[in-house]
C-alpha cells in the first residue's frame, strides 16, 4: 500500500520536474511553426550573446539581421538567445533530439565532431572564401569538410613592457637567440623576465606549441595530434628541451607552476615582469581598460615570437584559435537562406565587430581609414600577414588526450621529466585513443 | 494523541515527505552511482554495460591511490588538529578575560565560502608578493619556498588553510560541549585541590569523549570527500601532486567525460569512507558512556 503511494508521489514529482523543464522548448517550436505557416521563410537562428552580458555583441547581431530582413523581403530571422553555458547545454540537448536550429553558433576543434559526423551540420566548404584568415576555418574541418564558419579569432603574440626593456637596453628579440639573450639580461638584473600562470596549464602549452612550430614547423605538432605523425617527433623533443633550458635560466617567474593565469597577468600588470605571452583577448587590457594605468598601457608593446635558427618554422605563423563559428542545420528546410544568411552574416560582422566590440573576425580587415588603438591596427595588419595559425593544442585534442597534455606541460616545467619522456607519455595517450 | 500517532496513516504524513525528499536526492542516487560505474559513458550519447571493468581498473589506477594516499594523509592531519582546537576550547572554558570575543574571532573563518578562503590563501601563498614570503624575506630566508607550485610543499601548503578554515566549526563544538557540564563538578574538584591541567584531563574531556568521538569522525570523513580549497587552490596540481579523490573524480567525470569511471570512483569514495567510518567506531567503542 505504502509503496505505491511512495511510487506514484515520486512519479508525479519527477513528472512536474519534466514539464517544467520542457516548457522552452516546446514553446520556441510552436511559434516556429506558426510562423512557418505563413508564406514566408523563417531561418531559425540561435546564439549565446545576450544583451545582458554581451551588450556590443549583441547590438551588432540585431544590426545585421535587421540588414538582412530588410534586403531580404519575406524572410524573417527569428532569434533565440541563450548565454554562454546554458548554449551549449541546450545544443546537445536539441541536437541528440535533432531539432537544431537552421543556423548557429559553435566551437571548433573537438566540440563539432559529434555533428558533423552525425550529418547534423551541412557542409560549408563551398562558403569559404580568402577573405578568411588561413586556418581559422580549417579549425572547423572533419573529414574534409568544413562545418563552420568562424567569427573571431585570437593569436598570441609576445607582449613586452618597453620601460624595462630601455631600462636595460634591450630590443625587441627576432631570434630565438636573441631571445634568450634578452632572458639572461634580465635575469642578471634581478627582472623577472617572463610571467606565465602555469597552474592553468593551457598558457605553458601556448610556449611550448610556439617552440614546436618554430622548431619543426606547423606541421610537426598538427601531425602528431592527427595521428599522421609522432609526438616523438626529434622538434617535438626539442621544443621541450628548450622549454627546460629557459626554466633554468630562470626566465619564468618564481612559482609558475602554482599560479593561475589572472595572477600572472598581475605580475606583467604591476611591471614586476618583462614578457607575457598571451591571446589577443586580452588587447583592451593593454589599450582601453581604464582600471590599468595609462603609464603602463603606454608601455606595453608586443613581438612576434621570435624564430629559430635552422628551424622550419617562420614568423608570420602563429597560435591561435578561432572563438565561435557559425553552422547550418542540415535538416534545415530553408537552407539555401540559410547559407546566404551564413555568409552574409560573416561580411557584415568581418566589418563592424572589430571597431563595435573590439573583436577581431576571422575575416582579414582592412585597417585604412578605422579608428582604433594603434596596436589592434598593428595586430590586423600582421594577421593580414598571416601564413599559419595552429589551433590551441588542448583544443585540438579530445578531452582525456588534452589532460594528459597539460599535465605533461606543467611536469616539463616543473622539471618532473625528461623532454624524451615529456614526448613518449604524450604519445602513449594519443595512440591509445586510436 | 496516543490514538492519532498510533495510526499509520498518520505516521506516514509525517514521515514520509522527507524520506521520499531523501531518497530520491541522496540513496536512489548512490545506487545509481554505483550502476553508473559499471558504464562506459561519455555523461551524452548512449551507455555500454562493461560490467565491473571501471572497478578493476580503478583498483589498478596509480593516479587513484595517489589521490587516495592525499586523502587520508588530510584526514590524519584533520584529526590530529582536533587536539589543537580541543586545547583551544579548554582554555576558552576557563576564566579567561575576553573569551567571549576570542570564540567569536575563531569562527570567523566559519563564515566565508570556501572560495574566498582558497583566494585569500593563495594570496598568502604567493611566491614572490605574498604575506608568507614577504615575512620569510624580511627574518633573512634567502629562498622562501614557492609553495603551492612545490611538489614537496602544496599538499602541507593545502592543509594548514584546511586545519584554519574549520577551526571555528570544532572549537565551537566543543566549547558548546564544555558548556554542559555542570558547574558543581567542577567546583567540587576545586575544593578538592585538583589543578586547573587535572580538572581539564580527568575531568572536561572525559565528560565530552562522545562528542570528541563525533568530531573524530566527522573531520575524517569530511577529509576524504574534501574538495573545495584544493579545486580552487591548486586544481589538484602541479601534474597531480595535490589530488584528492573528490578532485579526481571530478576530472575524470567532467574534463575527461569519462561519467562512468568517475561515478565508479565516486562509488568507491562512499565504500572507502563507508569503512573507515565503521573501524574508527570499533576502534573507538568503549564499554559504557561516562555521565555526569
Amino acid at each position: 500500500m505504502f509503496r505505491k503511494h511512495t511510487f506514484l508521489l515520486i512519479l508525479t514529482v519527477l513528472f512536474i520536474g519534466l514539464v517544467a523543464c520542457g516548457n522552452n522548448d516546446a514553446g520556441a517550436n510552436n511559434q516556429g511553426n506558426e510562423n512557418g505557416s505563413n508564406d514566408d521563410v523563417v531561418i531559425d537562428f540561435m546564439h549565446l550573446w545576450p544583451a545582458g552580458s554581451s551588450r556590443q555583441h549583441n547590438e551588432i547581431v540585431q544590426e545585421i539581421v535587421d540588414e538582412f530582413e530588410a534586403d531580404h523581403p519575406g524572410v524573417t530571422i527569428d532569434m533565440e538567445i541563450l548565454g554562454n553555458e546554458q548554449y551549449r547545454e541546450n545544443l546537445s540537448v536539441i541536437g541528440a533530439a535533432n531539432e537544431l536550429p537552421d543556423v548557429g553558433m559553435t566551437w571548433a576543434g573537438g566540440f563539432i565532431e559529434p555533428y558533423a559526423r552525425g550529418d547534423m551540420f551541412t557542409d560549408l566548404s563551398d562558403l569559404v572564401t580568402d577573405d578568411f584568415v588561413p586556418g581559422t576555418a580549417e579549425a572547423y574541418e572533419v573529414d574534409g569538410g568544413i562545418y563552420g564558419l568562424p567569427l573571431e579569432l585570437n593569436i598570441t603574440p609576445v607582449y613586452y613592457n618597453q620601460a624595462i626593456f630601455d631600462e636595460h637596453g634591450l630590443s625587441v628579440p627576432e631570434t630565438w637567440d636573441e631571445f634568450k639573450e634578452v632572458v639572461q639580461t634580465l635575469v642578471d638584473n634581478d627582472v623577472t623576465p617572463i610571467t606565465v600562470g602555469n597552474r592553468d596549464a593551457w598558457t605553458g602549452s601556448m610556449w611550448y606549441m610556439y617552440l614546436a612550430d618554430r622548431i619543426g614547423g606547423p606541421a610537426a605538432l598538427n601531425d602528431a595530434i592527427s595521428r599522421e605523425g609522432s609526438f616523438e617527433d626529434p622538434a617535438l623533443i626539442e621544443a621541450a628541451a628548450q622549454i627546460r633550458e629557459l626554466v633554468e635560466m630562470d626566465a619564468f617567474i618564481n612559482g609558475y607552476n602554482g599560479l593561475g593565469n589572472d595572477e600572472a597577468k598581475g605580475y606583467f600588470i604591476n611591471e614586476q615582469a618583462a614578457m607575457y605571452l598571451m591571446a589577443t583577448w586580452d588587447l583592451p587590457e593593454w589599450t582601453t581598460n581604464d582600471d590599468n594605468p595609462q603609464e603602463f598601457r603606454d608601455s606595453v608593446g608586443y613581438f612576434k615570437f621570435p624564430t629559430v635558427e635552422g628551424g622550419a618554422g617562420e614568423i608570420n605563423s602563429y597560435v591561435g584559435g578561432p572563438g565561435v563559428g557559425l553552422f547550418v542545420s542540415e535538416q534545415s528546410d530553408v537552407k539555401e537562406e540559410a547559407l546566404e544568411f551564413v555568409s552574409y552574416f560573416v561580411e557584415r560582422w568581418g566589418e563592424m565587430s572589430v571597431t563595435d566590440a573590439g573583436v577581431i573576425p576571422a575575416t582579414t580587415v582592412d585597417t585604412e581609414g578605422l579608428d582604433l588603438p594603434q596596436m589592434y591596427i598593428d595586430i590586423l595588419d600582421d594577421l593580414n600577414e598571416a601564413t599559419n595559425l595552429t589551433l590551441y593544442a588542448d583544443v585540438q585534442m579530445s578531452a582525456s588526450t588534452a589532460d594528459v597534455h597539460l599535465n605533461m606541460i606543467q611536469a616539463i616545467f616543473g622539471g618532473e621529466v625528461t623532454p624524451e619522456e615529456f614526448a613518449e607519455r604524450q604519445e602513449q595517450a594519443l595512440s591509445d585513443e586510436d | 494523541m496516543n490514538k492519532v500517532m498510533s495510526n499509520k496513516w498518520i505516521i506516514a504524513l509525517y514521515v514520509l515527505p522527507s524520506l521520499i525528499l531523501l531518497g530520491a536526492l541522496v540513496y536512489i542516487p548512490i545506487v545509481m552511482t554505483g550502476y553508473y560505474g559499471m558504464m562506459q559513458w561519455d555523461g551524452i550519447g548512449e551507455m555500454n554495460f562493461i560490467g565491473l571493468d571501471n572497478y578493476v581498473h580503478l583498483l589498478q589506477d596509480s593516479t587513484f591511490w595517489f589521490s587516495a594516499r592525499n586523502s587520508f594523509l588530510l584526514a590524519l592531519f584533520s584529526t590530529l588538529s582536533l587536539i589543537m582546537y580541543l586545547v583551544v576550547s579548554l582554555v576558552l572554558s576557563g576564566k579567561i578575560k575576553g573569551s567571549d570575543l576570542l570564540r567569536k574571532i575563531y569562527l570567523i573563518p566559519m563564515l566565508l565560502s570556501s572560495v574566498a578562503i582558497a583566494q585569500l590563501w593563495i594570496k598568502i601563498y604567493d611566491p614572490n608578493n605574498g604575506m608568507l614570503n614577504s615575512l620569510l624575506r624580511t627574518i633573512g630566508v634567502e629562498n622562501p619556498p614557492a609553495w603551492l607550485s612545490d611538489r614537496s610543499t602544496v599538499l602541507i601548503a593545502i592543509f594548514i588553510a584546511i586545519i584554519w578554515q574549520y577551526a571555528g566549526f570544532y572549537i565551537i563544538i566543543y566549547s558548546a560541549a564544555l558548556k554542559g557540564i555542570p558547574a558543581s563538578l567542577i567546583e567540587a574538584a576545586e575544593i578538592d585541590g585538583a589543578t586547573p591541567l587535572q580538572i581539564a584531563w580527568k575531568i572536561k574531556v572525559p565528560l565530552i569523549s562522545g562528542v570528541i568521538k563525533t568530531t573524530v569522525i566527522l573531520a575524517i570523513v569530511g577529509s576524504l570527500k574534501y574538495f573545495d580549497l584544493i579545486f580552487v587552490m591548486t586544481g589538484g596540481g602541479p601534474n597531480g601532486a595535490s589530488e584528492v579523490i573528490a578532485s579526481y573524480m571530478y576530472k575524470e567525470a567532467f574534463g575527461r567525460y569519462n561519467f562512468g569511471y568517475g561515478s565508479a570512483l565516486g562509488f568507491a569514495l562512499l565504500i572507502l569512507a563507508l569503512l573507515t567510518t565503521w573501524v574508527i567506531q570499533k576502534v573507538m567503542a568503549t564499554k559504557d558512556d561516562i555521565q555526569y
